[in-house]
């Protein structure tokens, strides 16, 4: 008889053993250690920290380790420690342009005050499968120059945006933003919400999203502006002290987009920007983001907005992938009993279909017997 | 209350300006509308009529100026200072629009029976069998074939569509209506087919309307009084036959001039 | 590595902060406040993928303390795996008494059904609920359909109805069949089986609706008055068995039809275990 869904206890209890079975694999090999997984998986902990929004490699690390190297999974697991955390209050807002930039290219302009700096960066790698890699080896340390702290880096926008060329950066307004982590998502959100929601949102999604922007389903001509990845310092105001002091210093990579503008009938053409930004090294992702942000700025700029990637509810209800990767799963869970409710009503139906055909057929006897 | 007499218009709009940004899509529009009567707002495209159709149906709100209702049983309202709720109410029960495109007033993807009733059932019809009487009444009225009340207007023809909006539209007896290029984009046989039937109906309900149109044709056939609008100012106005048969404004003897005689 | 971060006493009792859990109660309360009205709420990451009943979770690991009772069922069973999953977790962590029966239970979590015996003054049933908002498939915009509640314009709503007898011959919706609260609040009940919804009426139990995925919780209050849409002439009916449960034999409780044998032989059996086994 078949009874597999009502497993119950035991059932559980052997998948959970199962499932830490399988996680370890052949007992002959070495135990992955977290340290392994933050150092030579470390773009996989950069992104799981960013779509779980919580910036801690080991915590990543754990989770990738937990989740047999299922980023959604190890997501999943990141947000759900990361929402019991007691907040102590917020940071200053980043200040990137004190970043001491691993990389940073500009793809609008040949040189830009700061230097072009290519960093490390899989571009112009050969996609060839390197074959010495296959066994471990000693490999050469990397010549590097000494970081430039020195100086700070201007931002290449804020050079377009003095000449007017470029719009402003928007203006602090004081206001605090909403948190998506602590309320729910409220339609219509404004710019600080969308961009917040898109950072969590997944990679995949918004990939898709602005490469449909790109083939026309709302294209805004876009332009790297600039991307650039390395460190920042955050600042904390505690309390008790009344001053910022530096708590951590963090990786992110971000992407100014400037995108081409016609201009309306009171405001000369102008270039507007679109903006991502991510935790670690994660250029794609914070193209994609910087896409998908100016395209849902259409409604502002009095663009016409009928491409998937211009609607904000579309875009917003269906970015995040612990949502959208359970949901979809659910449909594992039983539905026995909607399909026995469905199982009712189509039978039922059928049988009136049935009768009425049968009946059909009745009269066409009867009439032809009629007409003989 | 009192009901509305001769000597109160049912629309009244006074200085309606509505700007987009720096361009001003219509200016300065003031006129009554009577009971039973038809008004058409001709003009070529661009001229700003479409924009004052919409804030004389409260889908727009404009910049300056007001539009007054004479409501069936509240007395007069101001349409914009209404709130949503009784301006949605009032959107779908004592008023009609007719969109130019049939898509954008139908649902599509539920039958034309459904489409009919749901005036009906937004305000309370809840018997099944009464709806649906109304329904196939209303597709006679409008021409269709009865035995289409349950197929969804994805399959009916262009002309088949607009006739079911306005069924759609009258079903809930609605003292006024607005039209946007009801004939537009349809074959000049299918045109005259919907402006004999619309031109019964209004007459036969005892209907107001607002029509706006750029086919002076179609404004000679239906309304009683004509406003010509350019650059989004009325330059113009009077009766309709009036008004074309012996116009006085340069830019509207060139429109009438620029058709030929019917 | 010694990191205790990352160990189990990490999480508060219940899983959920006090503060969140505060801000959960008070959704609730508006929410009974205002029966059947969706009220937003501050929706966690929870250990449970979403989907999978987190509204409902969030809403126990609200309401619970050390003196509850918990049955949770699946599909109206006890031994469903979700069931189970989730029953376990809050023996885990709440520390709380569970049971599989009906009458024990001061709080029933519950996916797709109804308990069959009635419900209690002082039990709190808690639905977990995908898609709270019932208009979400004829409306996809949340602003428009906020709009349509705020203003009472459910004539969308009939005109499903409508075209459900028009194509069908009758109104072939048979779970998450739409109810209107208190004469105002069109209301989705969660996908139970239309069967069920009669005893939503007027039931001395509360009502906690959750939705986790979509950040909403709802209410329906003891003794709420709670009405199926129909017409006049098509008016609401429940499902039917020709067929009693082959364990207890009821016939007066939703059955489930189970596949025997290789052939397709069929048998019918209660939905509700804890009934079932209680007339055995």
């Amino acid at each position: 008889m078949y009874v597999a869904v009502k497993g119950g206890e035991t059932a559980i209890a052997h998948s959970l053993h199962l499932i830490a079975d399988r996680r370890r694999g052949d007992r002959d090999l070495a135990e992955l250690t977290l340290e392994q997984i933050d150092q030579q998986l470390g773009l996989a902990v950069d992104r799981v920290m960013t779509e779980g929004s919580c910036y801690d490699r080991r915590l990543a690390a754990l989770a990738i380790k937990q989740a047999r190297g299922d980023l959604i999974e190890a997501i999943f697991l990141l947000r759900a420690y990361r929402t019991t955390l007691p907040r102590f209050g917020d940071s200053e807002p980043l200040d990137t342009a004190r970043m001491v930039a691993e990389r940073r290219i500009s793809a609008a302009f040949k040189d830009v005050p700061g230097g072009q700096v290519l960093g490390p960066t899989y571009d112009y790698t050969h996609r060839l499968l390197d074959f010495s890699l296959a066994v471990a080896a000693d490999r050469p340390e990397a010549p590097t120059a000494p970081a430039d702290t020195a100086h700070a880096l201007p931002h290449v926008g804020d050079i377009l945006a003095r000449e007017g060329l470029l719009e402003p950066p928007p203006e602090a307004t004081g206001e605090r933003p909403d948190d998506l982590t602590r309320h729910p998502l409220s339609l219509p959100a404004d710019r600080p919400l969308r961009l917040q929601n898109l950072a969590r949102g997944d990679e995949g999604f918004l990939l898709a999203l602005g490469y449909s922007t790109q083939r026309g389903y709302g294209n805004n001509h876009p332009f790297v502006g600039e991307i650039r990845y390395g460190h920042v310092p955050v600042a904390f105001i505690p309390e008790e002290l009344g001053f910022a002091i530096e708590i951590a210093e963090i990786d992110v990579t971000e992407c100014d987009m400037v995108n081409q503008f016609a201009g309306s009938h009171d405001v000369p053409p102008q270039f507007t920007r679109g903006y991502g930004l991510a935790f670690g090294h994660a250029e794609r992702k914070a193209i994609a983001m910087a896409l998908v942000d100016r395209a849902l700025r259409a409604r502002e700029l009095a663009e016409s907005a009928d491409s998937p990637a211009q609607d904000e509810e579309f875009v917003l209800a269906h970015s995040d992938n612990v949502e959208a990767s359970g949901f979809v799963q659910h449909l594992k869970l039983p539905h026995y009993v909607d399909f026995q409710s469905e199982l009712v009503v189509v039978r039922a139906l059928r049988a009136e279909v049935e009768e009425r055909n049968r009946r059909a057929a009745e009269q066409a006897v009867t009439l032809s017997q009629a007409a003989e | 209350m009192s009901a509305p007499t001769l000597s109160s218009p049912l629309l009244s709009a006074r200085n309606v300006t509505k700007r987009f940004g720096g361009r001003v899509a219509c200016q300065d529009v003031s006129f009554d509308l009577w009971p039973g009567e038809v008004l058409g707002i001709v003009g070529e495209s661009g001229s700003g009529k479409t924009t004052l159709l919409n804030c004389l149906a409260g889908r727009l709100t404009p910049d300056e100026g007001s539009v007054t209702y004479e409501t069936a049983s509240a007395g007069a309202v101001d349409v914009h200072r209404l709130s949503e709720a009784r301006r949605r109410l009032l959107t779908r029960t004592e008023w009609g629009f007719v969109n130019q495109d049939a898509r954008e007033g139908l649902r599509m993807g539920v039958s034309a029976g459904a489409n009919i009733g749901e005036r009906l059932m937004a305000v309370g019809a809840r018997h099944y069998g009464e709806i649906r009487g109304s329904a196939a009444d209303w597709l006679a009225r409008v021409e269709i074939d009865a035995d289409r009340l349950d197929d969804r207007p994805t399959t009916f023809s262009g002309g088949m569509r607009q006739r079911l909006q306005i069924a759609r539209n009258l079903v809930s007896g609605p003292r006024l209506v607005f039209m946007d290029e009801p004939t537009g984009g349809l074959d000049v046989s299918v045109q005259a087919r919907i402006l004999d039937l619309l031109r019964g109906l209004v007459e036969h309900l005892h209907l107001s309307a607002v029509l706006v149109t750029h086919d002076l044709g179609v404004a000679r056939l239906l309304t009683h009084r004509l406003m010509v609008m350019q650059g989004g100012a009325v330059i113009e106005d009077g009766l309709t036959d009036q008004v074309l048969d012996d116009p006085q404004h340069a830019y509207t003897q060139m429109l009438v001039a620029s058709i030929l005689p019917v | 590595m010694p990191d205790t971060s990352i160990t189990e006493g990490a999480y508060n009792y219940a899983y959920l902060d006090e503060q969140t859990k505060r801000m959960i109660r008070r959704a609730i309360l508006k929410a009974v406040a205002v029966p059947g009205y969706q009220v937003p709420f501050g929706g966690r990451e929870m250990p449970l993928p979403y989907g999978w009943g987190t509204g409902g979770i969030q809403v126990t690991a609200a309401i619970i303390g050390r003196d509850d009772t918990l049955k949770v069922i699946d599909q109206g069973a006890d031994d469903t795996t979700n069931a189970v999953s989730i029953r376990r977790f809050f023996a885990h962590v709440a520390d709380v008494a569970t049971t599989t029966r009906t009458e024990e239970a001061t709080i029933i979590q519950t996916r797709h059904r109804v308990p069959e015996t009635p419900l209690k003054g002082g039990q709190i049933l808690v639905f977990q609920v995908p898609i709270p908002e019932p208009l979400r498939m004829l409306e996809p915009r949340e602003t428009e359909t906020r709009t349509l509640h705020a203003l009472s314009e459910y004539g969308v709503m009939q005109v499903s109805l409508y075209e459900s007898i028009a194509r069908h011959g009758r109104i072939s919706k048979s779970y998450n069949y739409p109810v209107q609260v208190n004469g105002r609040y069109i209301m989705s009940p969660s996908p139970i089986p239309k069967f069920d919804n009669p005893k939503l009426d007027r039931s001395p139990a509360l009502q906690l609706y959750g939705a986790g995925r979509e950040k909403r919780i709802y209410a329906v209050p003891p003794y709420t008055p709670v009405k199926s849409l129909d017409f006049d002439d098509h008016p609401f009916e429940i499902e039917r068995w020709n067929e009693c449960c082959a364990f207890c034999g009821s016939t007066e409780s939703f059955l489930d039809e189970m596949i025997v044998d290789d052939a397709g032989k069929r048998l019918f059996v209660c939905s509700d275990t804890d009934y079932c086994e209680g007339r055995r």
